[in-house]
């Protein structure tokens, strides 16, 4: 091959290895951005006076001197709106029953908008639902619903070829003429007063259970079950995987069936995870019973076995890469063979066993499929340590599907979704990031 | 039984015998008390890998507490039967042995020889250094404490007493608690064996301990063998001609598996009695 034809294969080479990089690169900027500046307005926003009052009434945390102050301060701007809601059904009454249906009607809007923006009205009786309980407790919200509360959303049918168009109509102009006209200004005027909204850091958001199925509080019990089944699931397979691996490095002899357990093992890496789910159900909480139902520690053990072929391999890869002459050394000092196993090649060989140990320990963390079945529920309290054997948890891969696909209002808690998700992302990049680390030391320890 | 002879004409060789080829002839040796018996025996011993027969057929004595050297070219199947002689090619799989190896007149591929046990007393030091990653202390005391010695001050002694012998003691007595892969290459094999002599053992065995170090660390590993001749039954693989003339009392020749001619090294270098060592020694082939 000439040297031109070298050279431009070399150039084109580098820059093919640097494109796909910089796609990795952008691809990754694309869903971790959004993630992150999502994901951490769920724990620093603008909360309004709602949140302060949902805060000390759920959690008993707050400064309830401060809050009967601005409670006092929002109040007096509060009691103008309601003090026209009472004088226009005032009014109503004594309009002529065709113009009385027109305006109760429009009317019937315009109440629960409000009763949206800023809670319930005086004389409403308590709701039943603590989401009700309080207007909106984040200020971006609180814009959003002020826009639903000043203009009624129409649909555009008119042309049949295209699709139908949503407007927005003033409903102020709806009351023209009514002593509720002066309404609509008012609240846009004094909407800051009668929200005061402020920045708020909710740090509850990481260690508070939720309240109302994820409207109010945070995420507590679902990062608690996360972190019990990953741990659970490397309880268990962390120790059988190096055991295996020991096996298949050491003892096994070559032949038909050691390799049939190794294409087994291989296979096993390959099956999807929904179906370690159904297994999980069918075998460890229907056949083994290890619990009455869904429960912690049968959605461990599913997420075990489904992270063994992986810590097989890399113990396997990290045994085999130990030179062959600490094993020598070892054993023509009169040392057994499970003695140079346990004193000079395990520990030779642990940042490469811990290392999958830890990018295990990620996955089962992130798996959603094989805890559907075994141990998830969508809400929940967070479990003491003595009930993993008997209930099930929530956990955050398995919540950010819920919330996000079957929840009955999921468009209301987007936050609460994106900071579900920053947080495993977070838990698993530390995860992985610790990896490195100790890998990195205890590299370092060995070569001195 | 030829071997005492060798061995007697060894231990009365006068120290100014003179050279009748250009050969480098040892400085007078210290005499060896209470050696001379044949510590480990061949008897029509072979080695296979699979099929191809890797050491042919060897009889031969091995005398106790002298310096033998293994020469011969490469491939000729002298690392194999000294690495049989501690069982270390029992690693590999495709290896099986005919004939008899006794050591101290049990046969070490014997039914109920305990390779363990066998290895305790047949120290053997590798080709290239190998420490363990660890401590220059928890290397030395590996052994001992394989071999059930615990206490924190019998280890130090036992540390101290290897470290001495292996005359690597004052270089390294103030970073006991550092990592062994810190020396350099020549330290690094006298670490080696340091650790070997920790587990007491009776016969040490050397497979090219000297072909991955310089001339300097080579000279020091030289000398060290010196010191432990007479303590120890040495065996000490070699490519280097020089390298066994100096250091070895006796000296086995082997090629293409065979043993070839095994004599005082004296007489080996000087008058071989086969045409094949004389063109070997002589540098015809190599």
């Amino acid at each position: 091959m000439n040297i031109g034809t070298r050279k431009i294969l070399d150039r084109s080479f580098t820059a093919l290895g640097i494109g796909s990089i910089v796609v990795m690169a952008i691809a990754l900027l694309i869903v971790l951005v959004p993630i992150i500046t999502n994901g951490i307005g769920a724990v620093f926003f603008t909360g309004t006076v709602e949140h302060r009052k949902m805060l000390i009434n759920e959690f008993k945390r707050g400064d309830t001197d401060k809050l009967a102050e601005e409670i006092a301060s929002s109040d007096r701007y509060r009691s103008t709106v309601y003090k026209m809601l009472t004088g226009f059904e005032a009014e109503l009454d004594r309009m002529p029953p065709e113009k009385k249906a027109e305006y109760k009607e429009k009317y019937s809007q315009v109440k629960p908008a409000l009763q949206a923006l800023l809670g319930p009205l005086p004389g409403d009786p308590e709701p039943m639902l603590t989401r009700f309980k309080y207007g909106q407790t984040r200020w971006e919200k609180a814009e959003e619903k002020l826009h639903d509360f000043l203009y009624e959303s129409k649909w555009d049918n008119s042309n049949p070829n295209v699709m139908s168009k949503e407007y927005f109509v003033s409903r102020a102009l709806g009351f023209e003429g009514t002593t509720l006209a002066q309404l609509f200004p008012y609240v846009k005027e004094n909407i800051d007063h009668m929200l005061l909204p402020e920045f708020t850091v909710y740090w509850g958001f990481i260690t508070d259970s939720s309240v109302d199925s994820h409207f109010f509080g945070g995420i507590w019990p679902e990062i608690q079950g996360t972190f019990f089944l990953a741990v659970g699931a490397m309880l268990f397979a962390f120790p059988l995987g190096v055991i295996a691996a020991v096996y298949f490095t050491e003892y096994a002899k070559p032949g038909f069936f050691n390799s049939m357990l190794r294409s087994a093992n291989s296979t096993l890496a390959g099956v999807p995870s929904i179906v370690f789910g159904m297994f999980g159900l069918a075998f460890f909480i229907n056949t083994l019973k290890v619990s009455e139902s869904k429960s912690v520690i049968a959605g461990a053990l599913t997420l075990a076995i489904m992270i063994l072929p992986t810590i097989i391999r890399a113990a396997e890869e990290a045994i085999l890469a130990v030179p062959k002459t600490y094993r020598e050394a070892s054993l023509s000092l009169g040392s057994t063979k499970w003695n140079t196993i346990a004193t000079v090649i395990l520990p030779a060989a642990l940042p490469g066993i811990l290392t999958g140990g830890v990018i295990s320990l990620g996955r089962a963390a992130g798996e959603t499929a094989p805890i559907i079945f075994t141990a998830a529920v969508s809400v929940g309290s967070a479990i003491g340590l003595a009930d993993v054997f008997s209930s099930p948890t929530p956990a955050l891969s398995w919540n950010i599907y819920n919330l996000a696909s079957e929840h009955e209002a999921a468009s209301q808690i987007r936050h609460v979704q994106y900071g579900m998700v920053l947080a495993l992302v977070s838990i698993v990049l530390l995860l992985n990031l610790s990896a490195i680390v100790l890998r990195a030391r205890i590299s370092k320890k060995l070569k001195g | 039984m030829l071997m005492t002879a060798d061995a007697r004409e060894i231990s009365q060789r006068a120290p100014a015998q003179k050279a009748t080829r250009d050969m480098y002839i040892p400085p007078a040796r210290k005499k060896i008390s209470g050696g001379g018996t044949a510590h480990i025996s061949a008897k029509e011993f072979s080695v296979y890998y699979d099929e191809f027969e890797a050491v042919k057929k060897v009889t031969a004595d091995i005398l106790s507490k002298y310096v033998t050297a293994i020469i011969g070219p490469s491939g000729c199947g002298k690392s194999t039967f000294l690495r049989a002689i501690n069982r270390m090619n029992d690693l590999i799989p495709s290896c099986h042995t005919t004939g008899a190896l006794l050591f101290d007149g049990n046969d070490i591929y014997g039914k109920f020889t305990d390779e363990v046990l066998l290895r305790k007393k047949v120290g053997m030091v590798f080709q290239k250094p190998n420490p363990f990653p660890k401590s220059i202390f928890d290397n030395i005391a590996y052994g001992p404490r394989l071999h059930g010695v615990n206490d924190k001050k019998k280890l130090m002694e036992i540390v101290e007493r290897s470290l001495r012998k292996a005359a690597i003691w004052d270089e390294v007595c103030d970073r006991l608690d550092k990592n062994a892969l810190g020396l350099s290459g020549g330290q690094q094999q006298r670490l080696c064996v340091a650790r070997t002599l920790a587990v007491e053992p009776e016969v040490l065995l050397l497979d090219e301990p000297t072909s991955a170090l310089d001339p300097k660390a080579t000279a020091k590993i030289e000398d060290l063998i010196q010191e432990l001749r007479g303590s120890y039954t040495i065996m000490i693989v070699t490519h280097n001609m020089q390298q066994a003339s100096r250091v070895s009392d006796s000296t086995m020749f082997f090629y293409e598996g065979v043993l070839v001619e095994h004599a005082s090294t004296a007489q080996l270098f000087t008058n071989p009695k086969d045409p094949i060592t004389e063109d070997y020694i002589t540098g015809r082939f190599s």
